[in-house]
């Protein structure tokens, strides 16, 4: 059959292809969506082996499951999806856990109440444009990241860095709207209260008077 | 509502009261500047590029799947 795959032929009719048995359409989703899946990976797990296997293993169960995608969620969710619990049965593997499940019901840290209070407020001494170029912020974010726990980080990771909506993180993470969002507000204040204190003007450091964030 | 707030999507018919507050409280003001410049910098950090030997490994087992799957094409 001959067709002709641009950079620019929207992912559900690869998807359609690909299920026709087309290889080429397979390949172009495969090279669309491998970095984002190799960086994610990366950044749960901070072991470059690790994340190729996840890269490949993701890619693997997409092929072997495509016929049973039927596109309720767009291609990219559904591929982080399965990237996201790939990743998370390494962790839990390294914790020496079976279970992969993400929910583990409602725990009492979900609750909006007890999510801490910015301590550490202060404008940055450079602008976010600055210290991206500088390899010793690379180190920072990848520690604050790592101190952040994994569902957490993959709440942050897959709505702040990849840019699903709240509706799709829990769609690919198997949680609720409410769930993601207040995961989601633990992570941005976590990470902005560790980064706040290497990156933050002590000089401009101003005393938090009062309480406040639902 | 913080999070909403920082994304830029808060309804302000919904809560002028938040909207109010958040204009006249300095360090509010801050820590949504820092959890967006948090956010820049994760977002547009130096990605991780995959290594070339271990995508080509990839791209050759998926290929060899494939042509088991479908054996006809």
């Amino acid at each position: 059959m001959a067709i002709s795959l641009t950079p620019e032929t929207p992912d559900v009719e690869l998807v359609y292809l690909a299920k026709a048995g087309e290889l080429d359409a397979f390949e172009a989703l495969t090279n669309r969506y491998e970095q984002r899946v190799f960086g994610l990976a990366m950044r749960m797990l901070r072991q470059e082996h690790d994340a190729e296997d996840v890269t490949q293993q993701t890619f693997l169960s997409v092929l072997e499951n495509l016929e049973g995608f039927r596109g309720e969620a767009s291609f990219s969710t559904w591929v982080l999806r399965i990237a996201s619990h790939a990743a998370l049965k390494i962790i839990r593997k390294r914790k020496g856990l079976n279970t992969v499940s993400l929910e583990e019901a409602t725990e009492p840290s979900d609750d909006l109440n007890s999510i801490p209070h910015p301590e550490f407020i202060a404008d940055w001494r450079q602008s976010p444009e600055h210290l991206v170029e500088q390899n010793e912020v690379r180190r920072l974010l990848d520690e604050a990241l790592t101190r952040l726990d994994e569902k957490h980080r993959l709440v942050f990771l897959l709505r702040d860095v990849e840019g699903l909506s709240i509706q799709e993180t829990a769609v690919a993470l198997d949680l609720s709207e409410g769930n993601v969002k207040v995961r989601l507000l633990r992570a941005r204040l976590q990470l902005r209260e560790d980064l706040t204190r290497v990156l933050g003007d002590p000089d401009r450091l101003l005393v938090r008077s009062h309480h406040h964030h639902e | 509502m913080l999070n909403e707030y920082v994304d830029g999507t808060v309804d302000p018919a919904v809560c002028v009261e938040f909207e109010k507050h958040m204009a006249g409280c300095n360090p509010c003001q801050v820590v949504v500047d820092n959890i967006r410049q948090t956010i820049t910098l994760f977002k547009d950090g130096q990605p991780y590029a995959m290594p070339v030997q271990f995508r080509e490994k990839m791209h050759n087992t998926l290929r060899k799947k494939w042509k088991e799957k479908f054996p006809a094409k």
